[in-house]
This record gives structure tokens, sequence and C-alpha cells, in this order.
């Protein structure tokens, strides 16, 4: 017993850490019917800054201010002005082909310009043990569950409860109406892309301590993350924190109890269920695309 | 337009004269170019001609290679296997598809990727079948009429006139009545179902045909390399074949043929560059995608309406 609730336990805290890769994706998703496919990248990227920055001498908390910063810049405004804007008019198709493309991109500057092989990376939480009854954990996992647990709570809040956050909603729900209402879209869709990339840089702060900084550790958070966000429902902000987790505890018990050969294999039947039988995923409604 | 046809005629007698003049990796990576364009025609079909997501092209070819591998160190002949990975995949396609295609367009590109993600683990881990990652070697080269196809160039001429008739194949699937029903169907979804064609019913068999030709191209890709092991059957290697059609042109007959010949053999040419080749490749598809959506064969049509 006390096995199974330390790897649920562990399990979720990554599961955690993927619900924040996954939140990104579905809030691009909602305001901009953009389907990133270099979601992964936009996690590896920001490893790698903070990495750079740390290699001038900054401290970690510097470091992490300036991969912010860095990440808004080039994940946000950037990726916004110069590949979202000119393609999205175009559907869907052009852009997810223009987001592998920056993928394998993006992957491959960071090999050919930084290097090939692992890095490791900083961890903000002691990995020292907490015994917890019969279960022990580590200060990581608690950390990271904790941290995960209250940016998507704040995020959750700000969307409901804020008038920014409202309008931010109103955009995803219907564009025109939004409009008419008197709120500026392109500022709120601009917003949504900034969100996205710092929940980046703060998933590669989490996730990076475990997957050492590699050119292609962006390939399994990335995929981790479309999981998530597809079972729990890719137009539902919740639902990417209930996949996240059950990605995260699924993985776990399979590795442990199953087979650690396919340790992804039950969340991705899971994933292939929930996309097959009940495609707005398990907390999603059924989706009405605008035209 | 005349020059169309006598342009076509030279380029498949400069291919079929090429090996003369390359050394044996040469010839291998043109074999290879061939066994790619096999499956992005297939690819082609689904993508651009029924306007439908994949992005599992290599579980196909990963299934119809290994069906191959298998099958053939079991002693049967080419002759059959070959025809029997293009119908497995063909089936394994309407299964999948089925499923798939019933929710929104978009959801095929999601259920296709997991399912190679599936497909690899299965490769990897089931040794007993596949051999794991240390995959399945001595394949043999089938022998044609008695002759032996065993030399690189032999094998070569063998794959080439294969693609070629895979490609009539295709040509007249697509200028078929049925074919015809299928480009209706990408550019009008509802004025094509308003007459009378079954969405359902085409898109599915698109997905499948084009799960078929990329079993078929496994099979040689099979007794081309004469081992395989899972790597070239993963999701990155489906993400190459998407973009070896849309690269090319995406619906447009000769795109893959381009969009291969780009994938495979120019990083050979640009080797010096090593890893930053595919950064520029990277970069060039988000390119494309902004100034050139049709792919690279747009060109000249963009040309003419300036």
């Amino acid at each position: 017993m006390g096995d199974f609730l330390q790897l649920v336990l562990s399990g979720t805290a990554i599961g955690a850490i993927y619900a924040l890769a996954a939140l990104g994706f579905t809030l691009l998703w909602q305001a901009s019917g953009t389907i990133n496919f270099a979601q992964g990248e936009f996690v590896m990227l920001p490893a790698f800054i903070t990495l750079i920055c740390l290699g001038y001498g900054m401290p970690l908390p510097l470091a992490f201010a300036v991969t912010c910063l860095a990440s808004m810049a080039l994940l946000g405004v950037a990726f916004k002005k110069a590949i979202v804007e000119p393609l999205i008019r175009h559907g869907v198709i052009p852009l997810v082909i223009a987001t592998l493309g920056l993928s394998i991109g993006l992957k491959n500057l960071v090999k050919a310009g930084y290097s090939a092989g692992p890095n490791p990376f900083p961890n903000i939480f002691p990995s020292t043990l907490i015994s917890l009854g019969p279960v022990r954990v580590s200060a990581y996992d608690i950390g990271a569950l904790v941290l995960a647990g209250l940016i998507v709570f704040a995020l959750q809040s700000f969307l409901n409860r804020t008038l920014t956050g409202r309008a931010m909603q109103a955009c995803a729900q219907n564009t025109e109406a939004a409009t008419v209402l008197g709120i500026n879209v392109k500022r709120m869709v601009l917003y949504v892309f900034l969100i996205n990339a710092l929940l980046a840089a703060v998933t590669a702060l989490l996730v990076t301590p475990t997957y050492l900084a590699k050119f292609d550790m962006g390939d399994t958070i990335g995929l981790k993350a479309f999981y998530a966000a597809i079972i729990g429902g890719f137009n539902q902000t919740r639902g990417a924190l209930l996949g996240g987790v059950l990605v995260g505890v699924l993985e776990n018990l399979t590795g442990a109890y199953l087979s650690p050969a396919y340790k992804e294999g039950v969340a991705l039947m899971l994933f292939l269920v929930v996309i097959l039988f009940k495609p707005e995923g398990l907390l999603g409604k059924a989706e009405e695309r605008k035209v | 337009m005349k020059l169309g046809p006598i342009a076509l005629g030279l380029a498949l007698v400069a291919i079929a004269l090429a090996p003369l003049g390359l050394k044996n990796y040469g010839v291998y990576l043109l074999t290879l170019w061939c066994v790619y364009l096999m499956a992005g025609m297939g690819l082609n079909l689904t993508v651009g001609y029924a306007g439908q997501m994949s992005i599992g092209h290599a579980a196909f070819l990963g299934i119809g290679a290994y069906t191959a591998a298998i099958l053939m160190k079991m002693g049967l002949s080419f002759w059959f296997v070959m025809p029997l990975a293009a119908l497995i995949c063909f089936f394994v396609g309407l299964v999948l598809g089925f499923p798939a295609l019933r929710v929104q367009h978009h959801y095929l590109a999601f259920a296709t990727l997991g399912f190679n993600v599936l497909m690899y683990l299965f490769f990897r881990n089931e040794e007993w079948l596949t051999g794991g990652t240390f995959g399945i070697s001595g394949i043999q080269r089938p022998g044609l009429l008695g002759l032996s196809l065993d030399g690189s160039a032999a094998y070569f001429y063998f794959t080439y006139v294969s693609a070629i008739l895979l490609a009539l194949v295709l040509w007249w699937l697509i200028r078929s009545p049925w074919g015809r029903a299928f480009a209706a169907l990408r550019d009008n979804p509802i004025r094509a179902e308003s007459l009378g064609v079954n969405i359902m019913a085409y898109t599915l068999l698109a997905f499948a045909i084009g799960a078929a030709f990329a079993g078929i191209a496994g099979a040689y890709f099979a007794a081309l390399v004469q081992f395989i092991e899972p790597a070239p059957f993963n999701l990155s290697a489906s993400l190459m074949m998407l973009l070896m059609v849309i690269v090319g042109g995406s619906g447009r007959f000769f795109g893959p043929m381009l969009g291969a010949a780009i994938v495979i053999l120019l990083p050979e040419w640009l080797r010096f560059m090593k890893d930053w080749y595919l950064v520029m490749f990277g970069l060039a598809v988000v390119a494309l995608m902004i100034w050139l959506p049709g792919g690279l064969l747009s060109i000249p049509e963009r040309l003419r309406r300036t």
C-alpha cells in the first residue's frame, strides 16, 4: 500500500508539471485555434536560456527572471507576430506544419549551437526524503506539486475572476461578440501567448532537474502535454490539470506494476480511447467550431 | 503544356541512368528515395487529395517492413509477402480510421500520432516477434523470374520500376471518377456531400489506401536495408514523411518526388553543414508555409500569376 501511495504521489507531482505545459497548449487553442506542435521545444528552450544565464555567473533567481522575459519575447510575442498571425487565416493545417518545422529547427539549433548531450540543471527544491506515515516522498516532488498547483489555481482565478481574464475567455468563446462588446481581441490573444510562454518557462524550471537539459527533451514533454490536453478536454482549462495528473499517475503505476517497457502504454491507450470515443475529452463539452 | 511529358520522360531516363555514375552508397540512397516515394505517394493521397492529416505514416511503413521481414525469415516469398503487407496495412488503416474520422478532422491527426507511438513501443518491446532493439537482420532480397536482385543496381532498378508502376496506379486512381470525388471532398466537403458523395466512406478509403502504399514501401524497405530495427518507424519519421509531402506540394502528383528528394538526398550533399542543415530545414519549412503554402511545386503558378 505504501508503495502504491508513493507511486501515486510522485506521479501526481510529475503530472502537475505536465499539466502546466498542457494548460498553455489548451489556452493557445482556445484563444487562437493554434495547435502548437512545438510546445515541447517551448519548454526545452527556456531550460537552455536559464543554463546560458547561469553560465554567465547569474544567480538562479535572476537567471530565471531573465528566462521569463526572454521566453515572453521569443515564444510569446515573436512566435505570435512572425508565425501565427500570417498563417492563422489559412486554417489549422499550415500552422500545424509550421510549428512542426519550428520544432525541428529549435531542437537542432540547440543541438548544433549549445550541446548534443544532457546537461545538469540546478534543482530549486532539495531532494531530501520526507516520511509521511508509510510513504516516503522527496521534498522535490512536494515542492513541484505545490508550486504547479498554485500556478494552476492562480491562473484559474485570473481567468474567472478578473475583468481581463473574463475578457480573454469571451474572446475564446466568440470572437465577434467580444469585439462588439468592445474587448480588444488582439491584445487578449497576445496575453494568452505571453501566459503560454511563462507557463513553458515554469515547466522548464520544474521538469529539467529530473529530465536533464537536452536538445530533445521536448519530444517527451511535448507528447505528454499533448496527451494530457486531449484526455482532459481540449477546450477546458480544468481538463489539462486532470489530464496531466492522470498521465503522470498512470505512467508511474504502469511502469511499476505492469511493465517498465510500456510505461507510456496505458496513458497512450487512454489517449486513443478518449480521441475515438469521447473526442471532447473527459471534462470537455462537445465543441461547436465557428466556421 | 507539351513540355511536360518530354521533361517527365527525360527525368525518368536520367534517374534510370544515374546508377551508372554512382558508387554503391549513391545507388542505395537513390533506392531509398524510391521507397520513400512509394510511401509518400500514399500519404499524398491521404493528405493532399483527401485533405486528412496523418501523423502516423511511419507506423504503416513499419508494419509493412516487419511483416515482410518476419515472414521472409520464415521462408515465404517476397511476392507473397509484399501484397500481404499492403493488405494488412489497408485493414489496420480501416480499423484506425473508422472511429477517428467520425469526429472532427484534426482528430485523425491525433489518433495517428498516438497509434504511431504505440506501434513504436510494440516494435521495440516485443522481442520475441520483432527482435526488439536488436532488430531483425539477414533479410533476403527477392528474385525475379530466376534473376537475382542481390546487387545494389539490380535492386534499384527493381524498386524504381515498382515505384513507377505504383505511380501509374495512383494516377489512375486520381483520374477515375472515384478519385475526382476526393478532390471535390477536399475542396468543399459540404457541396460534395450534397452531390451524393459519401464523405466518410471516401476519406476512410483514401486513408486506408494511403496506408497500403506505405505497407508496400515497407516491404521494399526491409529488403533494401536487410536489417530492420524500430528507429526508422518512430514519430519523427512520420513527421518527416508528412513534411516530404507538404514541402513538395501536397495534392500535386509530383509533390512527393521532389519532397522525398529534399528530405533524403539533400542532407547527403549538405553533410558538411551537420546539424545546421536541420536547423535550416526546419526554419525553411516555417518560411515555406508563410510564403508558399502550396509547396515548392506551386512556384511556377505563383510566378505566372504575378
